[in-house]
Order: structure tokens, then sequence, then C-alpha cells
């Protein structure tokens, strides 16, 4: 209601599969700062964070007829219209999960077209660490996503023990979220494409055969 | 308002008792549900092209002249036929052979076909699907309005000096129907011809049927064609009837549990409330069909799929006789109800022969005559 015209829209994606995840966690602290990052350039941020968990049977609904219901489309929406996306997902069997890819199956070869990209991660064990590298970030350049450089990879040990561990993973939010909000704020607000709106005229959908 | 029976032709088992019919006993179901469409006052049977398993419906000229000759009334269209890997020469002179044979009792819905190995089957990229819709309705649409036509585009070999043959019944063509559920392009070339949009209105939430058409609608009237009303628009929808609602439900269950089209994801119960399928009474169907003109407005024609998902041919008639007996006469009454004057009625071979006569049937869009009469005149 307060947004200024050069207010940003960021959606934040948690693949995470239990009710209170640690993918989640990780999720809500890297869209904190990211608001924060932007709000310290001068741009006002509005977030949507959500999580896939109670959209698992509508995704699997939507891949087998073909459309999304209605809360699932909602979900869908504020990725296509965000201006900056953090995708967070745990790894399994070293790569994220088949919910979160289904999900991303959903939004279209075109959703991230030039659209920055935080990528994130969650596991047991640091042993899964390069899944960001090896599984994350090859499938956000296939949809040709701006991935910022820093993905934010935590593991259990990341949440406590000592504070070191914790400490640089702070750190590497701070870091992340400081990239994310760079490409955002650097480029212009997103406008959603309005596939009507955009329809080719027909006579140059004619006119085009007719010249060759 | 017409309303219709179509249907994919597809051979499904029964999963109710594993039994899958043959082609031959579908085939001769399919003829016997146009029959039985005539008999319990469906105005349009419609058959679907296709040509991959599990689907019988290749040869629809064939399937409909068939028909034609036992029955009096029933108009006969497609649902869809292919207008992208047929030949538009050999589509212009089937369908006005059976334009001929039938008395005028036949229209089209032409689509894009949406199996990925048609194309290739047929020497087409589906990569050139819009393209090909594009170019192959325009000459058919030259082929039936000029009797001489020399031609050259992008997909097809030239013509020169053709004469499609037969020429269409009384000098009118088949009206033609574009279906399309996700193209805008498509809405866009219905609009452009001042043809009929038919939205297959099964497996999208109304939402979305309200945009395309909506979409539709608004160009027709910038092509200059009358009001955004008087478009013409025909939906699909799914319906299965019983007199008491949780009978139907009941019965239709294990059908829609394993459909192939939609079996194995939502729920019967989240399907209806997502998508226009109704189970249930003759009422139930009243209601929800007359609420699709609450979503597209006044429109003019209304496809039930009955016949889909392995359902027996004995079921698929008696549905047939409760929406006869129960159903299509409420609707026709309620439809009219409200309606505007101004808004007009399907078009059929003699309303089109009428406007013809009154010199209201132009051979090209008016908006595309008075075009090529400006670049004459610039020349």
């Amino acid at each position: 209601m307060t947004a200024r015209p050069a207010s940003r829209r960021i959606a934040v994606v948690s693949g995470g599969l239990s009710e209170t995840s640690a993918t989640r966690r990780l999720a809500d602290r890297l869209g904190e700062a990211t608001v924060a990052a932007l709000a310290a350039r001068g741009v006002a941020a509005e977030v949507t964070t959500f999580d896939l968990r109670p959209r698992a049977h509508d995704i699997t609904n939507a891949m087998l007829t073909g459309f999304a219901g209605r809360s699932l489309q909602a979900d869908l929406d504020a990725v296509l219209a965000a201006d900056g996306v953090v995708a967070a997902s745990p790894v399994y069997s070293g790569a994220y999960t088949g919910l979160f890819k289904g999900f991303v199956d959903l939004l279209g070869q075109a959703a991230f077209d030039g659209t920055p990209v935080l990528l994130a991660a969650t596991a047991g064990t640091a042993r899964h660490s390069l899944a960001l590298e090896h599984a994350m970030r090859p499938l956000f350049s296939y949809l040709r996503a701006l991935t910022v450089p820093t993905g934010v990879f935590a593991a259990s040990e990341d949440w406590g023990g000592d504070g070191e561990a914790a400490g640089a993973l702070s750190g590497r939010i701070e870091r992340a979220a400081g990239e994310l909000a760079d490409l955002v704020a650097s480029r212009d607000p997103k406008r959603v494409v309005d596939e009507y709106e955009n329809a080719p005229a027909f006579t140059d959908l004619l006119g085009s055969l007719r010249t060759s | 308002m017409q309303l219709g029976v179509f249907s994919v032709g597809d051979v499904t088992p029964d999963p109710t008792t594993g039994r899958t019919p043959t082609q031959h006993e579908r085939i001769k179901a399919l003829m016997e549900i146009g029959r039985k469409a005539e008999e319990v006052g469906f105005d349009v049977f419609a058959l679907g092209e296709h040509h991959d398993h599990p689907f019988v419906p290749s040869a629809l000229t064939t399937m409909h002249a068939f028909l034609a000759a036992q029955t009096e009334r029933l108009v006969f269209s497609t649902s869809i036929a292919h207008i992208t890997t047929n030949d538009p020469v050999h589509i212009a002179e089937q369908y006005a052979m059976l334009q001929h044979l039938s008395d005028g009792r036949v229209d089209l819905m032409f689509g894009r076909g949406n199996t990925g190995p048609v194309y290739p089957w047929f020497g087409k990229d589906i990569r050139d699907g819009i393209q090909l819709a594009i170019e192959n309705y325009d000459l058919l649409h030259t082929l039936w309005r000029t009797d001489v036509v020399d031609w050259q585009g992008k997909f097809r070999t030239p013509l020169q000096g053709f004469t499609s043959t037969p020429r269409p019944l009384d000098g009118v063509p088949p009206f033609v129907w574009h279906g399309s559920i996700r193209s805008p392009e498509i809405a866009e070339q219905a609009a452009y011809y001042g043809n009929g949009f038919f939205h297959n209105n099964i497996f999208w939430p109304s939402s979305h049927v309200r945009r395309m058409v909506g979409f539709y609608r608004q160009r027709w009237e910038q092509y200059g064609h009358g009001p955004a009303d008087q478009a013409i628009v025909g939906l699909g929808g799914q319906v299965f009837v019983r007199p008491n609602s949780q009978d139907a439900v009941r019965e239709f269950r294990p059908y829609f549990d394993v459909a192939p089209v939609y079996g194995h994801g939502p729920s019967l119960e989240e399907y209806m409330r997502e998508t226009p399928l109704t189970v249930g009474s003759p009422q139930q169907v009243i209601e929800r069909t007359l609420s699709f003109r609450e979503v597209v407005g006044d429109y003019q024609r209304q496809m039930f799929l009955l016949d889909h998902a392995g359902l027996p041919l004995k079921t698929v008639l008696e549905q047939m006789d409760l929406l006869g007996e129960h159903v299509l006469p409420v609707l026709r009454e309620e439809f009219a109800k409200g309606r505007p004057a101004h808004v007009p009625d399907a078009p059929t071979h003699a309303s089109l022969l009428e406007k013809k006569e009154a010199g209201l049937l132009l051979p090209r869009p008016a908006h595309e005559s008075a075009r090529q009469a400006e670049e004459e005149v610039s020349a």
C-alpha cells in the first residue's frame, strides 16, 4: 500500500519437506537479509515466502492434469512476478528434491529468464555442500537465471555448536543477500508479460508467411 | 443454443470389468451414439481426429457421411480436425463433399492437434504448429470462396489455376470454429475471419476460459465483425448423470480414478470444483451448465463429452436418454431467457445461405478487403 514506484518483489521458495524445516529457516533468513540489503541501497521490497510442502499434492496433480489449482497458481504467480528469487531446497541423494524440481518445471521455461536468483540448500552433513554447484546452479543456468555467485549451504552443524560455524553461516547469508540486492537494485522492476496483450496481430502472423 | 455431443473416440478398458472393446466395436458404438444424439434431441455430433493409439476416429468424413445417411436433422462437426497436418486442399474437397451429401449439415472445428508424433508422421514439424494453422486455414478459406486459385505459400506445393471440387453447397462454405485451449494466436485467428471460437473447457479453470473467450470477443469487435457480444462462442464440458446424484458419483468414480486424461491426479471432488466436470443429477447438470454463461457471456454452442474413459455403450446411451428428457429442454429454455435479441444463434447452412442471398457474406474478411483495396490504390 505504501509501496513506492521503485519497490521490488522478492519471492522466497522453500522446498523443505518437514513442517518446520531447516530449509524454511534458512530461506526466511535469506529473505530478511535481502530486504535489509535492499533497504540499505534505498530500495523498498515486499517478500512472499512459501513452502512447497503444503502444495505437494497440487504439484503432482498439476503435472498430471496440465493446470494448477488455485493455491498453487498463486505461488507460481508470485515467482513469475518476482524481481528476485531465493530458491532453497534440501539435498536428497546429492541434488534438490523431486518436489522442488516439480515446482520449477511447472513455472515453465521462461519463468527465470534474466531473473536474479539466490541459490540455497540444506543437508545433514557438509558432504552435500557441492550440490549447490553441481545440481542447483546448472538447473538455473539452463533456465537462463542470473544466479548470484555466492550460494548458501547449511549443514546441521551450521545452526549451532561452538559458534564458529554459525557465525560463518551468518556471514555467507549477508554476502549472498548483498549480491542478490545489488542485482535486483540495478535492474528495472519486472513487468509481468500479459500474453494476451502481446499476442501478435493476425495480419502480422499471416504477413510473415506471405513474404516468404 | 446448439447442444451437442463430442467424442474423442478413445478405446479404453472398462476399469470395472477389465474388458477393452475392439476397434470395430468402438467404431460401431460411436455410430450408435451419433444416431442416439439425433433421437434424443441433440443438435450437433462431433468427432475428434486422431491418428494415434488408443483412438479410432481417423477418417472423420467417412464416419459422418455414414451417420448423415441415417439421420435427418443432426449437424456434424469435428472436435477437432487437424488444420496443421492435413492438406487444406484435401480438407476443402472432403468437407465440401460431406456438405453436399448431408444437405448442408456440416461445420468444422479446427485445432492444431496436441500429439507430438502426429506432425512427423504427416511430414510436418510441431514447431511450425501456429504457422501451419495460419497458412493452411487461409488457403482453405480461399479454396472455398474462389473458383480458380493461384497460390503460393511456405508449407505446401504451389497451386496454379486450381479449382477444388465439389464447390461448396449453394456457394456457401461450411462454418468454421477455431479451437484452442491456450494459444491467443488461435483466438486471434478466429476473430480475424469472423469465425467461431471453441474452448474445450474440460481441463481448465474458469478464470482461464474467461480470459481466452474475452480476448476473442474483444478482437472480433476490433476486426469490425460487430459488437463483442455477437461473437460466436462454443464450449465443451463433461457430465455424468443419474437421476440421483449419489448414484452418479458412486458409479462414475472408478472410471474417473483411472481415466487416461485425469486419473491418478486430483480427486473427483477436487476436479469438479476446479473444472466444469459435473457428476450428479439432471438438476445439477442444468445449474452447472447455465453457470458457464456467467463466465463467457451468452454463447452459441455447448458440447458434452459423455463416452470416454471406458464407459460402456449402454451407460453412455442411458446418459443420453436422461439428458434428452430432463436436461436439454430446460437448457434451451433457460439459455434463451435474458438473451439479448441482437446475440445471434450459431450459424447453420440455412442461416449462412440467407446471409449470402442478402449480400452479407463477403469472400474475404471485410477489413482485409479494405486493406487490399488501399494497397492497390497506393501501388
